[in-house]
């Protein structure tokens, strides 16, 4: 008979019951505070339901029509798969191909001007460097505006004051990104460390000196890092500015949607995506070397 | 008497060189954008004095009527249960698709590549296309909205979940494991508990985030406050629009209040 040995203390029991009381009352507590929080979602969730007009028994009778709305992008117009005759799934190409030079020059002039408002702004929204409190508070309110107006909502205006084509896009992106990259900017701004900036004023340097040599020095590692990140989002963002007019290849791709033309969605489509990953990878990989240069430091 | 030199930097090529040449490259690029964009002084003068008689025809916003505002905040709680929606939905299917990218849940390289590449292709799609995708498929209307927000935002959960994941302190997994625990033990009392106050306020975020995102899919018909908007800017009734940017801007206000206080004790409690 093998024999059991008890090697864990166990506290008496009138010593043990208030503890495994307090236990029990912790873990109830915070179980009902779980299934209250499950239950608020659930019912927002239902309403949610409602509002957004969900169906669950027409989604599952369509849901068909998603699969085969895929394998029709995946067929040409001759029936035959579309990576059988890839000269023909991209006939047209070169234009594509322009058209997606455009969506990265959009991006492009749009980050390089936003940031260089950011650049100029985010200085001005820190406490530490500017004294008056109403131009800080009036800055940061505009960075707001900025950011919250979604791009695309600046492009529609935009296109109507601006006329179609890559201008409105180009301010929209430039709009949006000044008021992202402000807060971020700021955000630097307000952690740097202000040694360098008090020798400066203290030698007589003036405002300008002790923010070119002072503070620049120290912050443009994580602007240009930032800035980057946004390049990314914004080539995003400027494939979808034709949708509105605002140029671009989401023109092309709108009207290959509506007109059903499967083929030429898809070959669009691969295209985006295939410039969203390159510039994702390249600006990686520039960004991990920024990092290394600070480390090096 | 001596004569004390100061001895002052110098700005040479051999310093500077590196970067002024890539500030070089990065101007000559952007003067070739805006040639090649076609942005010019004039039209930029002309842009933005129609611009100003814009704004100014924007004031003061206003609905006009009372049933137009009704019509507004109906459209508006559309496109906030498009956002939760379609967040929530994507939190859900976002979770396991995280692990399945985690570098040390999967070990095989060759599924962790996949779920990676994967999550980017999709990532890189844009909101707005998923929109006109799902269109295409449940018709026209907010639940193609939810779904092209949670199809986009999938694969983003997923990722930030998987980095967090792989972030995730080993110890109470060995633990786990040490003690007799299975696998599925070990991730649910091991790396859950770890991971959820990430997730959770990361799906505030995107909720936040998404409130944005939803009022720009009405656009292309996908539901939601959008469409009034293009369709008020498109017929030139600009105090009609600049009120609708009114109650989005407001309402955006709003949820990040609410969801702050949400993340703060969230974050509290962990």
């Amino acid at each position: 008979m093998p024999h059991v040995i008890h090697t864990v203390p166990v506290l008496p029991a009138p010593q043990l019951a208030p503890l495994t009381d307090a236990y029990a009352a912790a873990i109830a507590a915070k179980r009902r505070q779980m299934i209250l929080g499950i239950a608020i979602t659930l019912f927002l969730l239902a309403l949610s339901g409602l509002g957004a007009e969900v169906d669950p028994a027409m989604f599952w009778n369509k849901i068909g029509n998603f699969t085969d709305y895929f394998s029709r992008l995946a067929h040409l117009d001759s029936g035959e798969y579309v990576w059988t005759d890839p000269a023909e799934w991209f006939w047209g190409l070169r234009r594509w191909t322009r058209l997606l030079g455009e969506t990265l020059l959009i991006a492009y002039v749009g980050t390089i001007t936003g940031a260089v408002v950011a650049f100029c702004t985010g200085f001005l929204c820190s406490a530490r460097l500017v004294k008056s409190a109403t131009l800080r508070a009036t800055v940061r309110r505009l960075l707001e505006f900025c950011r919250t107006v979604p791009d695309l909502v600046f492009a529609l205006i935009f296109v109507v004051a601006f006329g179609l084509g890559p201008l409105p896009g180009v301010m929209a992106l430039a709009i949006h990104t000044a008021g992202a990259l402000g807060k971020l900017f700021a955000e630097v701004v307000d952690n740097i460390d202000l040694k360098p900036v008090e020798g400066i004023a203290a030698s007589g340097g003036s405002w300008f000196a002790q923010v070119r040599f002072g503070v620049v020095p120290q912050v443009l590692a994580n602007f240009t890092s930032y800035t980057l990140l946004r390049f990314e989002i914004n080539v995003r963002g400027a494939s979808v500015l034709g949708f509105v007019g605002a140029g671009g290849i989401g023109e092309e791709l709108i009207i290959a949607i509506r007109r059903f033309y499967y083929a030429d969605v898809s070959a669009i489509l691969v295209l985006i995506v295939l410039c969203v990953m390159l510039i994702d990878i390249g600006t990686e990989k520039l960004r991990h070397g920024l990092v290394r240069m600070e480390g090096a430091r | 008497m001596s004569e004390r030199r100061l001895e002052i930097p110098r700005y040479g090529w051999r310093t500077h060189g590196p970067g002024f040449a890539m500030i070089a490259v990065l101007l000559l690029l952007y003067a070739g954008g805006l040639t090649l964009l076609e942005i010019n002084p004039a039209r930029l003068i002309t842009g933005f004095a129609r611009l100003g008689d814009i704004v100014m025809l924007m004031l003061p916003p206003t609905p006009e009527t009372w049933s137009r505002f009704l019509v507004y905040l109906d459209a508006l709680g559309q496109t906030l249960a498009i956002a939760f929606l379609g967040t929530l939905t994507a939190a859900i299917l976002g979770l396991p698709l995280g692990f399945l990218a985690a570098r040390n849940i999967v070990t095989s390289r060759i599924i962790h590549f996949l779920a990676r590449r994967g999550l980017d292709t999709v990532r890189s799609v844009d909101t707005l296309i998923w929109a006109l995708i799902w269109i295409n498929v449940v018709g026209l209307g907010p639940f193609a909205g939810a779904l092209a927000i949670a199809s986009s935002d999938v694969c983003a959960l997923a990722k930030l979940m998987s980095e967090a994941i792989e972030t995730a302190d080993r110890r109470p997994v060995e633990g786990i494991m040490a003690s007799g625990g299975t696998r599925a033990e070990a991730i649910r009392f091991g790396i859950l508990p770890q991971i959820m106050p990430v997730f959770a306020s990361q799906i505030l975020y995107y909720i936040e985030s998404n409130t944005r995102s939803a009022t720009i899919i009405g656009i292309v018909g996908a539901g939601g406050i959008g469409m009034h908007l293009s369709e008020q800017i498109r017929v030139l009734e600009w105090q009609q629009a600049a009120f609708i940017i009114l109650m989005v801007l407001i309402t955006v206000a709003i949820i990040d209040a609410i969801s702050r206080v949400l993340r703060r004790n969230i974050i509290g409690r962990a």
